[in-house]
């Protein structure tokens, strides 16, 4: 297990507590991911005042503007990897930070994700993938498992969803790994790593969305919505191991490149 | 004993903690009901082992373990250490700047021109995608940034929405950047420059226009995107369009661009067209420029806010500077459900502009020295070099013909021309397009009448002539 030393009450200088609390819902993955972000920046030391954090439209976007005590740039939906691209480019000084969901990074913003992988810029994408379209109503996503129920699936999701972590790496990421909220202490030590990392590292968040995806998926509860991941996610060496009907359905969680 | 702090105005009562915990250490309260739920409490903080599965993993920052086994945290304090400076232009306001390319005459194509123009005015990103007939102003300055001393970033994006994007992010990171495209590539980058005119990033986007709709045709001329890039991104907002008619003018007016864009916080756009831009004549590059660099903020100045201009911090500098595409108040927090703060945002971004006209708003009269004019001609960009020529024509038959030429398109320079407009019963407004410019000015001169042409080519003098003879007959 990790030592992690950064505390709710350390992480408190990285944030904006006047904007608390958070506009996320109850039980939102999201804000975990929130606490894991400054967690690993906090344990790591980074000074905030030298990160940017660039995020789109939708209710990860949120997740840094307004709530980070850091310089944020709220960008337009799709876009924040390729404005990120610009800031990253002109100030290396700068640590680059983008947080998006997967309407965001995997949809609209698909091009200049596997663009910005291609360059292996220096910069850190933490894809916060609910598997739904939050903000506007519960809608499909490119990551959205087949079969599930969403606004615009009423009679299941037929298309296959993207495995974002291979897109990524495909397309020349030095650094790919994926988690989910629910592993919060190897989900830390990743983003540590990513911070660190010098090139373009991707991390890929399972993040469960209990009123859009949990509430027409029979996951309406957060706790049992959270522990899901207990049974989905597969770690990858033991995915190496088992047979490819063990793993089927599952989700496999780990370090990738 | 452990203690387990539970901030009561943050929790939403998902009760993941309560769930997560090894130990049963935290309780929903189901005696007490504030906030629209049961409250977590922490009925048996004896048995915690400090393992802060519940701190970790909840979503509102609302626990807080503390114990022997989380001693050694790092003390809450706010970094102090003096940061190293961001890269900002330099210095602020206005000030005098060598020219990069030796003062001198010189032959060059207008897209070219364009390029120096941009270098000289301290263009030090630049962010583009192909498209003719643009392309060469990316080709020049990537071989320029290449030679020249300073630190100064090319790339060639994945798209043009990707192209205005990373200018944006590059000018918060203190960069004086670029884009160049033509109409199809103008569509695209609608969406971003609306971002940059909410966000009120300098930034300089130049539009070679060629003969549309859609790909068009793509070596030919056309002045198809006068409104489109006036009115093409969506809500309400003002921005600045400078429009070229030589080699020498894509190079003072990229300059002039670079210097509004700076001084007002706004996109402008230099509304060039194929004409102008492969042209190839001759310049003049002076030994100086004369440049403008946004003001950074004093202190603690709001950076959206307080004055018709806002000082503008950049990253990397300390601000913490919240920069958002939603409707935000002075310090960038997001208000979107406040009538006033929306009301008072879109005021300021038009009023910038329309409060600072004599600084921004530039036109031309050609051969208008007479009490009275038969005719007044009205033309912008290439399209305006014929005028000119019909204008001649036109005084060697014997009529009093003049010409009046915006050189700031938008905001279109209404008074100037209503001025030059009082002295002639005809207006007759030639532009490659059917009839864009002429709204503008009928505004102004109601029965004005139009000579719109859209065959892909340019419009020749004597053609301008021909249709002025008709009007004048």
């Amino acid at each position: 297990m990790t030592a992690n030393t950064a505390t709710t009450a350390s992480i408190q200088k990285c944030i904006r507590p006047e904007v608390f609390p958070s506009t996320m819902c109850p039980g939102c993955g999201h804000g975990i991911l929130m606490g894991a972000i400054l967690r690993a920046v906090d344990e790591l030391g980074l000074d905030m005042r030298r990160m940017l954090f660039v995020s789109g439209i939708g209710c990860a976007g949120w997740i840094p503007s307004p709530h980070f005590a850091a310089d944020t740039l709220h960008t337009t939906h799709g876009r924040p990897v390729a404005f990120a691209t610009g800031a990253a480019l002109f100030n290396p000084g700068l640590n680059v930070v983008v947080i998006g969901g997967d309407g965001d990074i995997a949809a609209i913003g698909g091009n200049h994700l596997i663009h910005a992988a291609r360059r292996d810029l220096d910069m850190t994408v933490i894809c916060a993938n609910n598997q739904i379209y939050g903000m506007t109503g519960g809608q499909v996503t490119p990551t959205t498992d087949i079969g599930t129920i969403t606004a615009t699936t009423p009679q299941g999701n037929e298309e296959p969803p993207f495995d974002l972590c291979k897109l990524v790496e495909g397309a020349g990421a030095s650094f790919v790994a994926r988690y989910s909220v629910y592993h919060i202490r190897p989900l830390i030590r990743t983003l540590k790593e990513a911070f660190q990392h010098r090139g373009f590292a991707f991390v890929e968040v399972l993040s469960p969305c209990p009123t859009q995806w949990g509430r027409r998926n029979q996951f309406a509860d957060p706790v049992a919505l959270l522990e899901r991941y207990k049974t989905l996610c597969v770690p990858k060496d033991r995915a190496e191991k088992i047979s490819a009907e063990e793993l089927a359905g599952k989700v496999v969680v780990g370090r990738f490149r | 004993m452990p203690e387990i702090a539970i901030n009561r105005d943050w929790c939403k009562g998902c009760y993941i903690c309560v769930n997560v915990c090894p130990r049963h250490v935290l309780e929903i309260d189901q005696e007490s009901f504030d906030h629209g739920f049961h409250p977590v409490v922490a009925a048996r903080p004896d048995d915690c082992t400090v393992c802060r599965q519940c701190e970790l993993l909840c979503p509102d920052l609302a626990i807080s373990v503390s114990g022997e086994e989380a001693a050694g945290a790092p003390a809450g304090e706010a970094h102090v250490e003096p940061l190293a400076p961001a890269p900002r232009p330099l210095p602020q306001g206005w000030a005098t700047a060598p020219s990069p390319l030796p003062a001198g005459r010189y032959f060059l194509q207008g897209d070219e021109a364009c390029a120096e123009g941009a270098i000289a005015a301290g263009c030090n990103y630049y962010a583009g995608y192909p498209i003719t007939p643009a392309s060469e102003i990316m080709e020049r300055i990537c071989a320029r940034f290449a030679v020249l001393l300073g630190k100064r970033v090319f790339v060639q994006m994945e798209d043009e929405i990707a192209s205005i994007a990373s200018c944006v992010g590059a000018a918060w990171a203190g960069a004086k950047a670029m884009t160049a495209t033509s109409g199809p590539g103008i569509s695209l980058m609608l969406e971003n420059l609306g971002y940059a005119i909410i966000t009120e990033t300098p930034v300089v986007i130049v539009d070679v226009q060629r003969a549309g709709p859609s790909t068009g045709q793509a070596t030919r001329p056309g002045q198809g995107d006068f409104m489109q890039v006036r009115w093409g991104a969506h809500g309400d907002y003002e921005l600045i369009a400078l429009s070229p008619w030589s080699v020498a003018e894509m190079y003072t007016e990229t300059i002039r661009a670079f210097n509004l864009a700076e001084r007002f916080r706004v996109p402008v756009i230099l509304l060039a067209d194929e004409g102008v831009g492969h042209l190839r004549e001759n310049l003049t590059i002076p030994p100086e420029v004369r440049i403008f660099n946004r003001i950074g903020p004093s202190d603690r100045e709001p950076p959206f806010g307080g004055r018709p201009v806002p000082p503008m911090p950049v990253f990397g500098e300390g601000h913490r500077v919240l920069v958002t595409g939603s409707t935000h108040d002075e310090w960038g927090y997001r208000r979107t459900s406040s009538a006033r703060v929306q009301a008072e945002l879109t005021a300021r971004l038009c009023t910038k502009i329309t409060d600072s006209m004599d600084e921004i708003v530039e036109s031309e009269t050609y051969l208008c020295d007479d009490d009275r004019l038969d005719l007044l001609l009205v033309s912008f960009g290439f399209t305006a070099r014929s005028a000119l020529g019909a204008a001649r024509m036109a005084r060697e038959a014997g009529y009093r013909v003049g010409l009046f030429r915006p050189r700031t398109v938008w905001p279109f320079p209404a008074e100037a021309l209503r001025a030059v407009a009082a002295k002639s019963a005809r207006v007759l407004v030639a532009e490659m397009n059917r009839g864009q410019m002429l709204r503008e000015v009928q505004r102004v001169v109601p029965n004005a009448r139009g000579f719109g042409k859209t065959d892909g080519e340019v419009i020749a003098p004597d053609e301008i002539w021909d249709a002025a003879k008709e009007y004048l007959r």
